[in-house]
């Protein structure tokens, strides 16, 4: 199982250590750093690398390493798994999962791993229970400690532990009983030069923020749970009446949780929202060339189109772009080569358009590779898959909650290609 | 640092003062002494506040193990979490202290009775953590009372101490019975301390192979799968790999099985999924094909895959490489999902590569439209590697997919239009491939490919431009001015050029022989007159001969028909996939490799296979069963004579006659704390058997199993016996091709060194002189980036050798090389410098002897013969392991006097011997004395008893260790004890 863990920083400094089993020499992290060095870019990495005597599995995560050594086999996907897990529980607890907060809380981020794994295998993982183990840091929690003199360590046995739904703890109680939940979606696509849509679908998540006392048994269903290819659940979910009737039903954990997430690929289903004309070209002759980039709505159900951006990564010997914009702003960054172009909302009658000239670097060959378009949009109150939920119900208490969903799409991996 | 804490430490013991202020004069120091008086104050909130910093430092890697007593004298406290933190540094620093961890014992055995059921689990889990060999002792009855407590929570925290414990002492956990009573814990009621009992014996069954621990039963089987439902994500990992292993009796029972698993595919844990997909593709096929249900589950297995796709990249990887494996298998599965393996430009590399190799093997007919044009997409894009492999992948699509030929040739030429050098130095090698598949039917492309002759400049590239002139020069009009250019440079090329413009231009000449002539001869004799490299000098006197003696013959040769090449060469051995659809999920599956091939620590891993309704091909060879050899071994057996090795298993140690009248074996098996071959006999001499070879055996039932003669062991010790002493995967490979004259048919597991030894025996030519097993690759070029090294050892005039063959197998030139030995069972250490004095260019090899000695450091090895290697070059340093022959470590003058043989075998004491059989061997006693004695194995007596001729032999290793050895042979008779 996982033996131990290194944390690393961007520059490739060790900055914390732990150790499940007997302790590992740093020196094992040498070969991290060759295959480091090799990748150039940090997302290069090969997550899985194997030196003489041990197994080095790691993510990259808000610019730090999490690497992990094992021994055995173990399968690489459940260290991933926990490998994120960690860095969940650290953004989790401290607003944001960076060297110099971990730094901070160093004592607390030990005290977490060390609840977290046991010899290797994992023991507590769900927030819900080691929050009531170990507290998260908030002001005036660590002002009351101060004065009362107790500590941030519950000494408490946590109950979910133990009972058959680990994921809420007992005893919850809310003088507002509230339950709130965000189907969002995101589109992936890649179009092609011709605007023909050559892959699409949409990767669906609710997000459910649920503030209810006692033990509430929610159940949702769906307008049309057809469209839905491939599902998973939080582990709250009861498979079997999603497999007889295609309601959720579950009883939630406390506060913040991903319910669910969905995939919806089959081609005529998933709808781009916006078009792109685009003509980057540059000349044999000379050192320049041009761009021109129009956007316009194709199917947005209704709904205005807003925070539209659109990124290009330029090929290296761009020197700078002389652009002009008829609606927004645009940025090229010589050190990257990104040019960005911030667009806010489409008007779908004024469409908006960017275009002027490149100029490259005198000398330099035409590029070879012509650049991808990235585009990121989001559209409020609609989910484009038409997924839509139609009942809420809650069973096992008594008040009456408030409820609400919302819905938001986002452009994921959204790419047009020139 | 650590000195001065252990001095620190003494000081506080025997009450000293605090004098020691001279290593406080850095500030580092200074801040250990401000701790020191903070933990020792006596208010709590200091006390704990000092405990916190400690744990800062001890997280960042500074030694704070001076402070031990100071921290463990704050662990009796009520505060939990001071008692936390105390609890944490223990873990830390107990090991480097050991005398001191045992204060903290009594508070542990006190905590362990606490009402507390947090209390109780946290003393039980912390214990376990701190590795220290006393207080093992003193947890093992609190440990046994938590496994039995009230609270599942301390159960399951019990559970896994058990198995932390085994990590630590093995023998103890054995002793005490806690496996046992982990076995109960299956049964127990809460799922979550069944889960944790399955992680922990499969943890420990995985150093343990032999142990049937995980039996399963359709009992256990239906426990497991309720526990499935309600334990934690992690547990139903654990859990579903743990099903993997078990074989369902019949489809029934395998059908519901997956429908209870299939749940499992909508669990938001990746690992969950990719461990349900294990099992359903492992029990899928005792499926019949035609059931309903076998189609629902083909069809609700893609969906969970594709949603892997969409998750992080590193989930994404792991998961695409295992989609390599399932589309090989089934490709039904995944073959309307080509979509989504299209590439984004943000993937990462690792990401990118896989994509693409997965969209080849999901390439159709009916998408290969789309296919290409992707393809043909990535082409342009930035990353060399990527653009590389995806000109190759179009290649691969040629060859793949019959109709689409002429589509990818033309996207080809488009690409080489593009003039960027990489890609058409790609799409040339890849067009040469597509010639050997579609003959004859392309050369209109190799005016274009012409016109890029200059611009190559890669080997690879210039070899399949050259291989194409040739091939097609009576097409190509100025063929010979072509390869004329190319010689110009002759000596500067890479092997792999010089070879191909050789064979091309002899194949030009044999096209054109009135124009050539010059220029052939000008191309032999740089080959055979001016090259140091042996094979293309080979290779061009056997074309000059050829030539000079019968231009027809040569013809036939040279310009013989060629096979057509296939995609399946990029496939997967069929064998070797179903091990791995058997390891999905698992580091194996990553790797594309079995298993036994690279995990350490897990000695005889077991070797899955799947069930097949159909029964399906075994599983694949492993390496160290020596399955190989029974493959060969001939299906009649020409009764021989002369098993002699069987007997030098029938061994016994001794120490050194020196020591006077030779003692009973077991104490010399001890010399120097070092029970060599002890060790080794001891575990083999077990009644356990090994699971691996009785399916071999089974396997080939044409394999001769002549009755077993006299007192022998059980059935499979020999097997054993070969196995761990002997049996490695060089040995058994080399058993598979033996140079011997009569056919050897031993039974086969045993092979190993012994028996290769014994091929002398066998081959009747090669009397006297030292067996020498053949080379067998030990450091592929994969795993070296380039470099390949075959080997073997051999002693010659009482000197070890290790002879290597170094091959260069990368596009640059290697030198600077160095070799050393991780220590090692004998002690065996290089005598001198690895002697490559010449730097290795591309494709060229070398022959390098190394002489050992055998004084280096000596450590037991697992098994016994194994060596481990560290190969440095210029570019990297290179590790491998190998097995030697143990009978290259038998001395000279490891003849022992007569007398002291008769004492010394008196005295050997039953557990030190060990019989064993060598079957099928054509050798009178007489012969097969003097094979062994050019082995150094001596023939001490000879005594002929009902007709048996009986050897007594000797034989001394390198340590000083004497083997005696009785050889029973009996005419006309294959077995010999």
């Amino acid at each position: 199982m996982i033996h131990s863990l290194f944390l690393i920083n961007h520059a490739g400094d060790i900055f914390l250590e732990k150790h499940w089993k007997s302790v590992i020499s740093r020196s094992v992290c040498d070969y991290f750093f060759e295959a480091k060095e090799k990748a150039v870019e940090p997302e290069n990495v090969p997550p899985v690398l194997q030196t003489p005597h041990h197994y080095l599995i790691s993510i990259y995560r808000d610019k730090l390493f999490f690497l992990s050594v094992v021994q055995t086999e173990v399968p690489p996907l459940f260290v991933i798994e926990f490998l994120h897990r960690v860095a969940d529980t650290i953004q989790d607890y401290f607003g944001e999962c960076s060297e110099s907060l971990i730094n901070d809380n160093v004592v607390t981020v030990y005290e977490l791993l060390e609840e977290m794994l046991d010899n290797g295998f994992p023991l507590a993982t769900e927030s819900n229970v080691l929050k009531e183990m170990i507290r998260p840091p908030t002001i005036l929690r660590s002002v009351v400690n101060t004065l009362t003199g107790s500590s941030n360590v519950g000494d408490k046995l946590p109950t979910g532990q133990l009972s058959s739904i680990p994921w809420r703890r007992a005893g919850v109680k809310y003088t507002n009983n509230e339950a709130y939940f965000d189907v969002i979606e995101e589109i992936d696509a890649i179009v092609d030069k011709s605007g023909t849509t050559v892959f699409a679908e949409i990767q669906g998540v609710i997000e459910a923020s649920v503030r209810l006392t006692g033990m509430p048994d929610l159940s949702m269903t769906f307008m049309n749970p057809s469209l839905l290819d491939d599902v998973s659940f939080h582990p709250c979910v009861r498979f079997k009446r999603w497999e007889s009737e295609r309601a959720l039903s579950f009883i939630p954990p406390d506060g913040n949780f991903t319910l669910m997430n969905y995939h919806v690929s089959s081609q005529n289903l998933v709808t781009i929202p916006v078009y792109v004309k685009q003509n980057i070209c540059f000349f044999e002759t000379g050192p320049c060339g041009r761009l021109d980039i129009t956007i316009g709505p194709k199917q947005t159900m209704g709904k205005t189109v807003e925070a539209l951006m659109v990124t290009i990564h330029m090929p290296k010997a761009v020197l700078s772009a002389n652009l002009t914009a008829t609606q927004g702003n645009y940025r090229y960054d010589l050190a990257t080569k990104v040019l960005v172009w911030d667009i806010g909302k489409l008007n779908p009658q004024k469409l908006p358009n960017l275009r002027g000239s490149l100029s490259l670097q005198s000398g330099a060959p035409k590029p070879e590779d012509n650049p991808s378009l990235n585009i990121d949009l989001k559209i409020q109150q609609v989910a484009i898959s038409g997924l839509k939920v139609s009942r809420l119900e809650m069973n096992g208490e008594k008040y009456k909650p408030f409820k609400g969903v919302k819905y938001l799409t986002k452009a994921g991996n959204f790419q047009v290609r020139t | 640092m650590q000195e001065w804490a252990n001095q620190l430490c003494e000081n506080r013991q025997f009450g000293s003062k605090m004098t020691d202020s001279k290593y406080f004069t850095t500030t580092k120091k200074g801040e250990i002494f401000e701790l020191k008086a903070e933990l020792n104050s006596d208010k709590k909130e200091k006390k704990k506040e000092a405990v916190k910093k400690v744990i800062a430092s001890m997280t960042v890697g500074k030694d704070v193990s001076a402070l031990f007593p100071d921290v463990v004298n704050c662990m009796q406290t009520d505060n939990l979490e001071l008692k936390k933190l105390v609890y944490l540094y223990l873990m830390n620093y107990a090991k480097s202290q050991p005398d001191m961890a045992i204060m903290a014992v009594n508070t542990f055995v006190k905590d362990c009775e606490d009402l507390n059921p947090l209390i109780r689990a946290l003393a039980v889990r912390t214990m376990g953590c701190i590795r220290v060999d006393k207080i093992t002792e003193y947890l093992c009855e609190p440990l046994r009372k938590c496994l039995k407590d009230e609270d599942p929570y301390v159960r399951k925290t019990a559970a896994v101490c058990v198995a932390k414990l085994h990590d630590i002492n093995a023998q103890l956990v054995e002793d005490q019975g806690f496996l046992d009573t982990l076995k109960d814990l299956i049964s127990d009621s809460n799922p979550m301390v069944v889960a944790n009992a399955v992680a922990a014996l499969s943890e420990i069954a995985e150093s343990h192979p032999n142990s049937n621990l995980l039996d399963l039963n359709p009992q256990t089987i239906n426990k497991l799968l309720t526990a499935l439902n309600e334990c934690t994500e992690w547990g139903q990992i654990f859990i579903l790999d743990c099903l993997a292993n078990y074989s369902p009796r019949d489809d029934r029972e395998s059908q519901s099985i997956c429908e209870r698993v299939t749940p499992r595919l909508s669990h938001a844990n990746s690992a969950v999924v990719l461990s349900a997909v294990k099992v359903l593709m492992k029990f899928m096929e005792m499926l019949p094909k035609d059931l309903d249900y076998y189609g629902t589950l083909l069809k609700k297995l893609a969906p969970p895959l594709v949603t892997l796709l969409s998750a992080e990249p590193e989930l994404q990887y792991v998961a695409l490489r295992n989609i390599n494996l399932i589309v090989q298998r089934r490709p039904e599965i995944l073959k309307h999902e080509m979509k989504v393996f299209f590439v984004k430009y943000n993937d990462p590399i690792y990401v990118k590569l896989e994509k693409l190799d997965i969209m080849i093997r999901l390439a159709s007919q009916a998408n290969i439209a789309q296919v290409l044009a992707e393809l043909k997409e990535y082409a342009t894009e930035v990353d060399v590697d990527f653009v590389r492999k995806a000109v190759r992948a179009i290649g691969r699509c040629a060859i793949k997919v019959e109709q689409s030929a002429e589509r990818c040739v033309s996207t080809l030429l488009d690409l080489i239009q593009t003039k960027v050098n990489y890609v058409v130095q790609e799409a040339i090698v890849v067009i040469k491939d597509i010639f050997r598949k579609y003959p004859n039917k392309y050369e209109s492309v190799i005016a274009t490919l012409c016109e890029h002759l200059e611009s190559l400049d890669e080997p690879e590239a210039r070899a399949a431009m050259i291989w194409i002139v040739g091939e097609y020069a009576e097409r190509i009009d100025n063929a010979d001015e072509l390869l004329e250019s190319f010689l110009e440079g002759f000596h500067d090329e890479s092997t792999q050029v010089q070879l191909q413009l050789l064979t091309a231009i002899v194949k030009l000449f044999l096209k054109k022989p009135t124009e050539t002539q010059e220029l052939v001869q000008q191309v032999l004799s740089l080959a055979t007159q001016d090259s140091d490299n042996p094979d293309l000098r080979d290779r061009g006197y056997i074309y000059w001969r050829l030539l000079s003696t019968d231009p027809v013959a040569a013809k036939e040769v040279v310009l013989a028909e060629k096979p057509l090449i296939s995609e399946e060469t990029d496939l997967i051995e069929p064998t070797l996939l179903e091990e791995l659809i058997c390891h999905i999920g698992t580091l194996a599956s990553v790797y594309h490799k079995p298993p036994s091939a690279f995990v350490e620590g897990s000695r005889g891993v077991q070797h899955k296979r799947l069930t097949s309704s159909a029964g399906s091909g075994e599983s694949v060879e492993s390496p160290d069963t020596g399955s190989a050899a029974v493959s060969e071994a001939p299906p009649t057996v020409i009764p021989s004579q002369g098993d002699l090795l069987g007997d030098l298993l029938n061994l016994d140690l001794t120490p050194p006659t020196s020591t006077g009248p030779p003692p009973a074996a077991a104490p010399g098996m001890q010399l120097g704390a070092m029970d060599l071959l002890g060790g080794g006999l001891d575990s083999l001499m077990g009644d356990e058997s090994e699971p691996p070879p009785i399916p071999l055996r089974t396997d080939t039932p044409q394999s001769p199993q002549p009755p077993h003669q006299s007192p022998s062991p059980p059935d499979y010790s020999p097997t054993e016996l070969g196995g761990d002493i002997g049996g490695s995967p060089a040995m058994g490979a080399g058993f598979g091709a033996p140079p011997a004259a009569m056919p050897a048919s031993f039974n086969a597991p045993i092979s190993g060194g012994l028996d290769d030894l014994f091929d002398l025996g066998g081959g009747g030519g090669m009397t006297m002189g030292t067996y020498i097993p053949p080379k067998t690759v030990w450091l592929p070029a994969m795993k070296a980036k380039g470099l390949e090294i075959s080997g073997t050892f051999v002693r010659r005039s009482g000197v070890i050798q290790m002879e290597m063959t170094l091959n260069n197998k990368a596009m640059s030139v290697m030198s600077d090389f160095a070799i050393q030995f991780n220590r090692n069972s004998f002690g065996l250490a290089p005598a001198g410098p690895l002697q490559i004095l010449t730097p290795i260019s591309p494709n060229q090899s070398i022959e390098a002897a190394l002489p050992l000695s055998t004084v280096g450091p000596v450590m037991k090895m697992e098994p016994l013969n194994n060596l481990q290697v560290a190969v440095k070059n210029n570019i990297d340093v290179f590790y491998f392991s190998c097995q030697y022959p143990i009978s290259m470590l038998f001395l000279e003058d490891g003849k022992m006097e007569r007398q002291v043989f008769l004492a010394t075998w008196k005295d050997i004491p039953n557990e030190n011997e060990s019989q064993f059989q060598i079957k099928d061997c054509h050798l009178n006693s007489d012969a097969a004395s003097n094979k062994l004695q050019g082995s150094n194995i001596f023939t001490i007596a000879k005594r002929t008893v009902e007709g048996q001729d009986m050897l007594y032999q000797s034989m001394k290793l390198t340590n000083g260790i004497w083997v005696l050895a009785e050889l029973r042979v009996q005419a006309g008779n294959p077995n010999y004890t």
